[in-house]
């Protein structure tokens, strides 16, 4: 298979044999689980137990509201105490709302409503996905994506390939490693389900070339695999007698291809394993599914399979426990909730002064304050590292522009200019430059001989431009209502005005009667006419609103420059309507929060402001 | 237990600039004792004392300026400065003009522009042309080679000199100084001779003065050394050596009489040197990969324009500080193509 080359991009240390030497730990049950009602990208779930409740292993205890978040399941049996803040695991070092469980050492499975499926060829996409769903699964690599969402592309966007992102790029971890080690046949079912739930033909399994001993057993699970599934087929053929049957090619599965690819980091970032493995690039504000193509771990993909075929949920994962400050690196199996301090004790416990304890890896992990925290979904690996294995003084000098960080940006990014425009707060530019194509790798922050932490740089431009974003969405909410009301105002005005010159004009002719029953005819027949198209003048005045609105986007300054502008366009309006006799039917629309007729406020994108911000143009 | 929360990467860092000055220093040293070994002394004596001034500057404006002092030092790149400088000053030029040079170099072009990081041109070559123009007869007199000269001045005399401004007793600044190929060739053209007949000449070797093609090789190593541990990148030596060579290829083969061969023009002055040392400044240099490459060829064209038809025989200065100038623009028109986005720079 042809390989690609993505630009940049570190040979780093690799650091894994350190924690793959020792076997897979299963830990036990914790006396107390701390279970984050928040553990995805997306909405906090809402708690279906109280304090005091008695819960089974596997009950679902949070709730998802939002299409874009995953249930939270209890990771054992016994008894909720608490629903509390408590450490976890986040850069911003704060609390949140936990499920604090005291379990009953029984480890008792409860009713999951999850039956299994060992018949899963048969089922629906639709069902397959929903039963991620229930079982609350994210993207176990570290982003914590809910799972099901991801498994839900676009319409009109036929997705033909999975692949299996096996990189595991980041030095340390060797979690996804040890998985595949142990489990081989469960994450190529993963891979066969969920390629089933796609309609994906080709599974694309990729693995850094470092992981040989992982390679090996995925390729014997799938001879293995493979001959069953041709011994079934056989079977069939036999039992069929000479008559041939369609069944088994309906159901065939898709074809998985393991491929090795070079070790590199960041190789396992979506974009860059994409491109390695096709040579084709994600569109910058596109997705994969715009190739055709969805990534998933395989952590993620055993944990789909557990979910299907067992109707398991996700209550537990492998966690990396290593670096130079823990005494026996390993990899453990731990249950959601589970402290941190229990896995360093697997571990061995600390080595001597120790000074940092990461989640994830060296490159894109963060630090942790507190080893109280608890494991949570994403939590791949525990990096602890003493002062000398980090030796980041802290002193940061002034960027030289030596163009390093741009040798080594797998986006083709100049991290150097970023970092300028940042630092300057000039926004619109670094936009420009492409600062939303940055994946956050932290290649430049590594090789930079400044010393300057870059990625915080960029971390703090996106978020403040997020934020800008939202602001000027408020800010256009409140404008619009405000014009909406003054145009109100104003026709009641007027209508007061007019209603008070007819009744003047109805007093003065009131003695020849047979003028007065036809002159007040016209206004009479436009009010009729009016009332009985009380539609029309409503979607009249949303559209109206909608042009106005994207009139307002379309200029820049909006508050500079589209004040007049949208203020003669609201009078022009207002004037026209009146003529028509129409404008009382507009009423419901006014009362009516404008900004959810529009759509403008719901489309406007929160992640990619850049990007869609012209989309918007065009569409008005 | 609670830990640090500093932000990532949790490794070693890969570089620090301080190391990255302290190789491009040792990269300089085998050209530098090249140019000791022919030139005299009085090379060594312009190094010590450009660095000594530069590094005093240095510190004084760093103090000046409410900072940590010592941790600037680290970075050694007011050594770079100062010896780049060094190099460029003539051997037994009086101290004052060492002085002034680093003066400017460290005070006006460093510091006045906010230090490592924020001076817009290369703070060397401003010192270097603020005493081309401010002491040009002291500019103008390069030692003759060792070889040449009957008594070369000692290791005491050469700070002697240095330090005085006036020759031993006995010697003639007309005995010991001589006119470098460039002067050579640019004196002897314009009084009508032809290449060839310039090169006639007993001092010049295979492509121009011995002394001058010996120590440009050392200089080559020395940032070939740097290409090779990733120091710099080739954008721009390549690029400055490249255009230089073609634009002098070009005038060659159509009137070889009147215009000197590329090697020539190559082996001369500083152009080495400036290609490796001085063009490849990050701080004042353009930063896109494209744009360094625009920025080399465009010193290189420069260099030719000015030797060929300016009014200094040698130009790397000028050249350098003229791109300088253009580096932003260059930065700003020379983005390169973002992973997945389109080449006309959108989505």
């Amino acid at each position: 298979m042809q390989l690609h080359r993505f630009h940049g991009g570190l040979k780093l240390p690799s650091h894994k044999a350190e924690s793959t030497e020792r076997p897979l730990r299963v830990l036990g049950v914790p006396q107390t689980l701390y279970v984050p009602l928040s553990q995805h990208i997306g909405e906090p779930t809402e708690p279906l137990v109280q304090p005091g409740d008695r819960v089974e292993k596997g009950q679902r205890i949070g709730q998802a509201k939002d299409y874009i978040a995953a249930h939270v399941h209890a990771p054992s049996s016994g008894r909720v105490v608490a629903i509390a803040e408590h450490p976890i695991p986040h850069p911003s070092g704060l609390s949140a709302p936990c499920i604090v469980i005291e379990t009953d050492a029984q480890d008792h499975w409860g009713d999951t409503g999850m039956p299994a499926w060992p018949d899963w060829r048969d089922r629906e996409a639709r069902a397959l996905r929903e039963r991620v769903r229930d079982a609350g699964i994210v993207g176990l690599g570290g982003a914590a994506f809910p799972t099901a969402v991801k498994l839900n592309p676009r319409p009109g966007k036929p997705i033909h390939t999975l692949v299996v992102n096996g990189a595991e790029c980041e030095p340390y971890i060797t979690c996804d490693d040890l998985l595949m080690q142990t489990h081989p046949e469960a994450v190529l079912e993963g891979a066969r389900i969920v390629a089933h739930l796609l309609g994906a033909e080709q599974v694309l399994f990729a693995i850094e070339d470092n992981k040989p001993e992982a390679l090996r057993r995925l390729t014997e699970a799938l001879a293995r695999l493979e001959a069953e599934a041709q011994g079934s087929d056989q079977a069939q053929a036999n039992a069929s007698a000479g008559t041939r049957s369609e069944a088994p090619s309906q159901h065939r599965d898709a074809s998985i291809q393991l491929v090795a690819i070079p070790s590199r980091y960041p190789t396992g970032g979506e974009r860059q394993l994409i491109h390695v493995l096709t040579g084709r690039e994600v569109p910058s504000a596109g997705l994969p599914a715009d190739l055709g193509i969805i990534c998933h771990n395989p952590g993620t993909l055993k944990a789909v399979r557990d979910a299907v075929l067992h109707g398991r949920p996700l209550i537990s994962r492998i966690v990396t426990v290593t670096g130079p400050g823990v005494r026996e690196p390993r990899n453990v199996e731990a249950l959601i909730g589970t402290p941190f301090a229990d896995l360093i004790v697997a571990a061995g416990g600390y080595a001597e002064g120790v000074d940092r304890l990461v989640m994830g890896g060296p490159m894109m992990g963060f630090a942790i304050h507190d080893d109280a925290v608890p494991v949570i979904k994403g939590s791949n690996c525990l990096l602890v590292t003493r002062p000398q294995d980090t030796a980041r003084s802290g002193a940061v000098l002034p960027c030289i522009r030596c163009g390093e960080c741009t040798r080594v940006c797998p986006a083709n990014l100049l991290p150097q200019q970023l970092y300028w425009f940042a630092k300057s707060k000039n926004f619109d530019t670094i936009q420009d430059y492409g600062l939303f194509d940055c994946i956050e790798c932290g290649c430049c922050a590594q090789v930079c001989p400044s010393n300057i932490p870059l990625v915080q740089y960029y971390r703090f431009g996106k978020q403040e431009i997020w934020n800008r974003e939202k602001e000027r969405e408020k800010a256009d909410l409140a404008r619009v209502r405000f014009e909406f009301r003054q145009e109100r105002q104003e026709r009641e005005e007027r209508e007061k005005a007019e209603r008070l010159a007819r009744k003047k004009a109805m007093l003065a002719k009131k003695e020849p009667g047979s003028a007065a029953e036809t002159e007040p005819g016209a206004p009479a027949a436009s009010g009729t006419g009016a009332a009985a198209d009380p539609k029309a003048a409503i979607a009249d005045a949303i559209e109206r609103a909608r042009a106005r609105k994207a009139a307002q986007a379309a200029d820049a300054d909006a508050d500079a420059g589209t004040g007049p502008e949208s203020e003669s366009g609201s009078r022009t309006e207002t004037g026209a309507g009146s003529d028509t006799g129409a404008r009382p039917e507009t009423r419901p629309g006014a009362g009516a929060p404008p900004a959810s007729d529009n759509g403008a406020a719901s489309d406007t994108p929160v992640r990619r402001p850049a990007a869609v911000a012209p989309a918007e143009k065009s569409g008005g | 237990m609670r830990f640090e929360t500093r932000t990532s990467p949790h490794l070693v860092p890969d570089h620090s600039v301080g190391a990255v000055m302290r190789q491009v220093l040792y990269a300089l040293v085998p050209g530098t004792l090249a140019m000791t070994w022919f030139f005299g002394w009085g090379v060594l004596v312009n190094v010590v004392l450009a660095v000594l001034f530069s590094v005093l500057f240095e510190a004084l404006m760093v103090h000046l300026r409410g900072r940590p002092v010592g941790a600037t030092l680290e970075d050694y790149s007011a050594v770079v400065a100062g010896w780049l400088l060094a190099l460029a000053i003539p051997p037994l030029a009086p101290f004052w003009v060492v002085l002034t040079g680093a003066a400017f170099a460290i005070v006006v072009a460093k510091h006045l522009y906010g230090g490592l990081g924020y001076n817009p041109f290369n703070p060397a070559m401003v010192g270097y042309v603020v005493v081309l123009v401010s002491f040009p007869r002291a500019m103008s007199l390069w030692p003759a080679p060792y070889g040449i000269i009957d008594a070369p001045l000692t290791f005491l005399q050469s700070w002697q000199t240095a330090l005085t401004g006036q020759l031993p007793a006995g010697l003639q600044w007309d005995a010991i100084t001589r006119a470098s190929p460039l002067d050579l060739m640019r004196e002897s053209l314009v009084s009508g001779q032809t290449v060839e007949e310039i090169r006639q000449s007993p001092v010049f070797g295979s492509f121009t003065e011995h002394e001058w093609e010996w120590t440009g090789n050392l200089f080559l190593l020395g940032g070939l050394w740097l290409l090779y541990r990733r120091v710099i990148s080739w954008h721009i030596p390549v690029a400055v050596l490249l255009s230089l060579a073609t634009i002098a290829g070009l005038f060659w083969i159509i009137d070889p009489d009147h215009f000197a061969s590329p090697a020539f023009h190559v082996f001369s002055g500083a152009a080495i040197l400036g290609a490796f040392f001085i063009a490849t400044d990050p701080v004042s240099a353009a930063t896109t990969p494209m744009g360094r490459i625009l920025y080399g060829a465009g010193i290189g064209l420069l260099i030719y324009v000015i030797r060929t038809w300016g009014g200094y025989p040698d130009a790397v200065a000028f050249a350098v500080l003229l791109m300088n100038m253009v580096a932003p623009t260059l930065d700003h028109y020379t983005r390169p193509r973002i992973f997945g986005h389109s080449r006309d720079g959108h989505g």
